[in-house]
């Protein structure tokens, strides 16, 4: 079945989004949340396990105390209250990824709670309120061979790796966003790139979206104007955040183009897909499976005393927003052109190429500039473009070197990004340096200088402005491997004339 | 030498550490008597021959080699099949664990082989211990060796059939809500429900996770505070585990034997010695508390109106957190695993699995458990049974500020023949009634031989504090120093 959809503008303009968010970001502690295995990622299949992480008969889970201590740490740098007494709970299903047939996670009691989350969004702020922060245990990973989909049905064996059971996980629940309009995908974005600078800032997970350490499920509804909220959908699989932004504005236009036929929608699990940017319909949820929750008897509570959560609260580290502004400040940047960096995803970019020696001006005209004009042409996310801040600052290097001029510099980029090498190697196995043998320029500008006699006499009875031509023409022979204000200084001491 | 199997641990670690007897002749005694009597009692379910030998090979060299030895080194013990042993087949009495060979050692376990004492192998019980009367055991019932046509109670019915058959002078059991002290009353023996983590549940197979309680069995009552105060104190692998040291229990076995109670005060129950108990039981119960008097202590009578309620909430919490402990068992890792023949789905071989290695009996208390879990009844059920634990802890705390600690029959009847019950799960679960408060309130409860009725061996349950677990041990071993020990006819 094909359906046109609407388009984005109509959509917005008759109906109302309602998203939300449920984050996983797996915690980078040394050790499992319930034993003492390993948790690094990688290692071949079912060797980072013992008897509590493969849930055999008679063992036991044992919190571990860095994880609550990172959890405690999130939920603070979210403004959450952290709950003085609260309880693991058991969420019983089978599934051969869980060892125990119930995972450990928490369910009404959980550690953190009524945060908030401010993120900027078209220079305004929207504060993305946080219901629920809570502590889980990770499943394993299966494996299904022999099927064509990758789905359990019509698979000839299903592979089970319990590496990744018992890692500890900690989800994050946002309150229902409304009355975000248009910018409901910005928002999902903005909301996603904020929490994983957060999280990176304490130092509590390495947040890598594509190896699944930080993982998201979109919520979203639409409704008329004045009307109850719709029926939600959650998306599954949205593994980056440019992922997040496509996922909310494609199911934004299917639900629209179904309640645009007279239809209904129905609350189910979707699943986005990276290539189309579709979403196709996974398990519906409207026969709820009974997850039987009960307080997990195995575990004592967890019961922070008020003092150390005060310690952790004093110690956090300098938020990213604060950071921001610190930054700006140092920068000299209007907050227009703050905001600019915020979006192009620059800001950890050009900290580090600033750090590694470059100028703001020339770190931000690089990344904002011929990086980002790539980065939006390729699809890819300015991180992954091929280019590392220490390569760009060494770029900047040979050009305040007078070795490379602006637009070598721009050919010598595209060879980073390429792949090519580093800025320097990419100069000399190219070689555009910059001509900076006096011999060979002595000779183009002469020659310049005698190939047009009109416009060197006319230098000579003190038109200087008329040397840009001759300038131009020496640029042309050395093919632009000179620096034109060097050439512009030769040609007027070749003529005898005071620049 | 006088028979080494009919010896206390006390006189046989005395003799090993003397060098009057080595450990593996010690061993080998009891070996010899598991051979002959064990096809009647059915008390073992493995005998780990060559593993016993092996340990007790090594208390003798420690032992040769000048090495202090600990103060069970070369006891034999026989182990509730419910607790993991590494490389020894634990079955928890189930079809399930056929075959099953953990990987790993329980805590307990693991603190019996440093202790130097020598595991003759695993006892019978009812299947995930879930009973009490070890007639639920998947390998057959265990016999009573008081008479073979009666049952040793459950579930740990084969540890305690093991003591009275002179098969072990030690024996671990579990108590969920009675399966140490109702099988120890019904054999004429010894057992010691601990403080609720005052001893380690890491490796013990869970029922109820809330209320499982490994313990210590034993034909005495200062042999038993032996092996407790061997087997208890804090495991780091176990959250549940208190972290204090275990309370001085050997000390006030041996004070206690001394048989002065003067200034301790006991109270009796009066809600389970009403027509709930059988009359040879309360004769004998009555006797007991005459006895105690005598020995100094004051008696009075103490009401604790809510552990009428006690059976009910047990039969919604047991039955719960049992739903969810077995969910693991599903035939993909460990275990049985059936009709996987390549054209079942993974739903249709877990599915076949449970159907084919549960019991009746787990089956009931898997159902029960799920829907007393289920979303729109966990309140009336679940949640209101924890309310009744609740209050029930509060009749327990409300009565210790008055004694310092309770006495009751630990079972209302002497052991019942074989096949009498199993018909009838509620008369099965009324065995426990005693028993199950303790359970639900966390503190220790002991069950010491104080009687017999028609010939059967009567228990007197004595409950304490938690975490005054040496209070109990007092009162049992002065008891004990009244009334004596109780032997069982030849088999």
């Amino acid at each position: 079945m094909t359906t046109t959809l609407p388009a984005y503008d109509e959509v917005v303009a008759r109906y109302e989004p309602v998203i939300g968010l449920e984050t996983h970001v797996e915690l980078g502690t040394n050790t499992k949340m319930f034993c003492g295995c390993p948790t690094d990622f990688g290692g071949e299949p079912n060797t980072r396990v013992c008897p509590v992480c493969l849930g055999l008969p008679g063992s036991l889970p044992v919190a571990n105390k860095a994880a609550i201590e990172a959890i405690i740490r999130i939920g603070l740098a979210l403004n959450c209250s952290i709950a003085e007494w609260c309880r693991f709970a058991r969420k019983n299903y089978f599934y051969p990824d869980m060892p125990k047939n119930f995972q450990i996670s928490q369910y009404d009691e959980p550690i953190c709670v009524d945060g908030y989350l401010d993120v900027e969004v078209g220079g305004e702020t929207v504060r993305i309120e946080i219901e629920r922060v809570h502590l889980e245990e990770d499943t394993g990973k299966t494996l299904h061979v022999g099927g064509a989909t990758g789905r359990i049905h019509g698979a000839t064996e299903s592979l089970v790796d319990y590496n990744r059971a018992g890692i500890p996980l900690v989800e994050i629940v946002t309150r229902p966003i409304p009355g975000t309009g248009a910018l409901a995908p910005d928002v999902a974005r903005a909301y996603v790139t904020e929490l994983r600078d957060v999280i990176r800032t304490l130092g509590v997970s390495d947040v890598r979206m594509e190896e699944g350490s930080l993982r998201c499920d979109v919520n979203t509804s639409l409704n008329l104007p004045g009307e109850e909220w719709g029926t939600r959908t959650e998306t599954k699989n949205v593994n980056s955040l440019r992922s997040v932004e496509r996922a909310v504005r494609s199911e934004m236009l299917r639900q629209a183009s179904v309640l645009d036929a007279g239809g209904r929608i129905t609350q189910e699990t979707r699943h986005f897909h990276e290539d189309t940017g579709d979403t196709t319909p996974g398990r519906s949820k409207e026969t709820a499976t009974d997850y039987r929750y009960f307080p997990e008897p195995d575990l004592v509570p967890i019961a922070p005393d008020p003092a150390w959560v005060a310690e952790l609260k004093a110690a956090l580290p300098e938020l990213p927003r604060v950071h921001r502004r610190r930054l700006q400040q140092d920068w000299g940047l209007s907050d227009l052109d703050m905001q600019s960096v915020l979006n192009a995803g620059a800001v950890e970019l050009m900290e580090a190429t600033i750090a590694a020696g470059t100028t703001p001006a020339a770190a931000r005209k690089w990344w904002l500039g011929e990086l980002s004009r790539r980065a939006n042409e390729t699809g890819v996310e300015l991180a992954d473009i091929g280019a590392t801040p220490s390569q760009v600052a060494e770029l900047q290097g040979l050009v305040d070197a007078g070795k490379l001029n602006d637009k070598l510099a721009r050919a010598v980029l595209e060879g980073v990004v390429n792949g090519e090498g580093s800025p320097t190697e990419i100069m000399t196995n190219r070689g555009l340096e910059v001509v900076s043998d006096t011999g060979a320029l002595t000779a183009a500008v002469d020659e310049a200088i005698a190939a047009n006699p009109g416009i060197a006499d006319k230098i000579r009875s003190g038109k200087v402005a008329a040397a840009g031509a001759l300038v131009g023409a020496v640029m042309k022979t050395t093919r632009g491997q000179a620096d034109a204000k060097t050439v512009r200084e030769m040609v007027l001491e070749r003529l005898g004339v005071q620049g | 030498m006088s028979d080494l199997t009919r010896m206390t641990a006390v006189e046989i670690a005395a003799l090993v550490a003397g060098g009057e007897t080595s450990a593996v002749e010690v061993t080998r005694a009891h070996l010899d008597r598991i051979a002959a009597v064990d096809d009647r009692v059915h008390a073992f379910l493995h005998v780990d021959t060559d593993g016993a030998l092996a340990a007790a090979r090594a208390v003798d060299e420690r032992r040769a080699a000048g090495e202090e030895l600990g103060p069970l080194a070369g006891v034999p013990v026989a182990v509730k099949d419910v607790l993991a042993t590494r490389g020894v087949p634990t079955t928890v009495g189930s079809k399930i664990l056929e075959g099953w060979r953990p990987p790993y050692d329980a805590t307990i376990v693991q603190r019996l082989r440093e202790a130097g004492t020598v595991m003759l192998g695993k006892t019978n019980m009812d299947e995930f211990a879930m009973g009490s009367s070890t007639e639920y055991s998947a390998y057959g019932a265990t016999h009573n060796p008081w008479d073979l046509s009666r049952i040793p109670g459950g579930s740990g019915g084969g540890s305690a059939a093991a003591l009275a058959a002179y098969e072990a002078p030690l024996a671990i059991g579990s108590d969920t809500g009675g399966s140490i002290r109702q099988p120890g009353a019904v054999t004429g023996t010894v057992g010691a429900k601990p403080t609720y983590g005052g001893t380690s549940r890491y490796g013990l197979v869970a029922f109820s996770s809330s209320l499982d309680t490994p313990g210590p069995c034993a034909r005495t009552v200062l042999d038993a505070a032996l092996l407790h105060q061997v087997i208890g104190g804090h495991d780091p692998r176990d959250s549940t585990s208190i972290p204090q040291p275990v309370p001085d229990v050997v000390a006030a076995a041996k004070l206690g034997a001394t048989g002065d109670l003067t200034g301790v005060r006991l109270g009796i129950v009066s809600e389970f010695v009403g027509e709930g108990a059988e009359p040879g039981v309360m004769a004998a119960f009555r006797e007991s508390v005459d006895a105690l008097a005598k020995l100094g202590a004051e008696i009075v009578e103490v009401s604790c109106p809510t552990f009428a309620y006690a059976l009910p909430a047990y039969y919604l919490i047991a039955p719960s957190e049992c739903s969810s402990n077995l969910a693991r068992f599903d035939g993909v890792r460990f275990g049985l695993r059936v009709g996987d023949d390549g054209n079942r789905s993974l739903e249709e071989v877990m599915s076949l699995t449970r159907e084919a290695g549960f019991g009746p009996e787990v089956k009931r208390r898997i159902m029960i458990g799920t829907y007393a879990l289920s979303s729109g009844y966990y309140d009336a059920y679940y949640g209101q049974a924890q309310k009744v634990r609740t209050l029930i802890t509060r009749d327990f705390t409300a009565a210790f500020e008055r004694v310092d600690a309770l006495i009751s029959p630990t079972t209302p009847s002497v052991a019942f023949p074989m096949g009498a019950r199993t018909a009838d799960p509620y008369q099965m679960y009324l065995a426990d009634l005693f028993t199950i408060p303790t359970n639900l309130y966390g503190g220790p409860g002991i069950s010491v031989p104080c009687g017999l009725s028609e010939g059967l061996p009567v228990g007197l349950q004595v409950m304490a504090p938690t975490m005054a677990d040496d209070r109990m041990y007092r009162v049992a071993a002065a008891l004990e120093s009244a009334v004596g020990t109780f032997t069982p006819p030849a088999l």
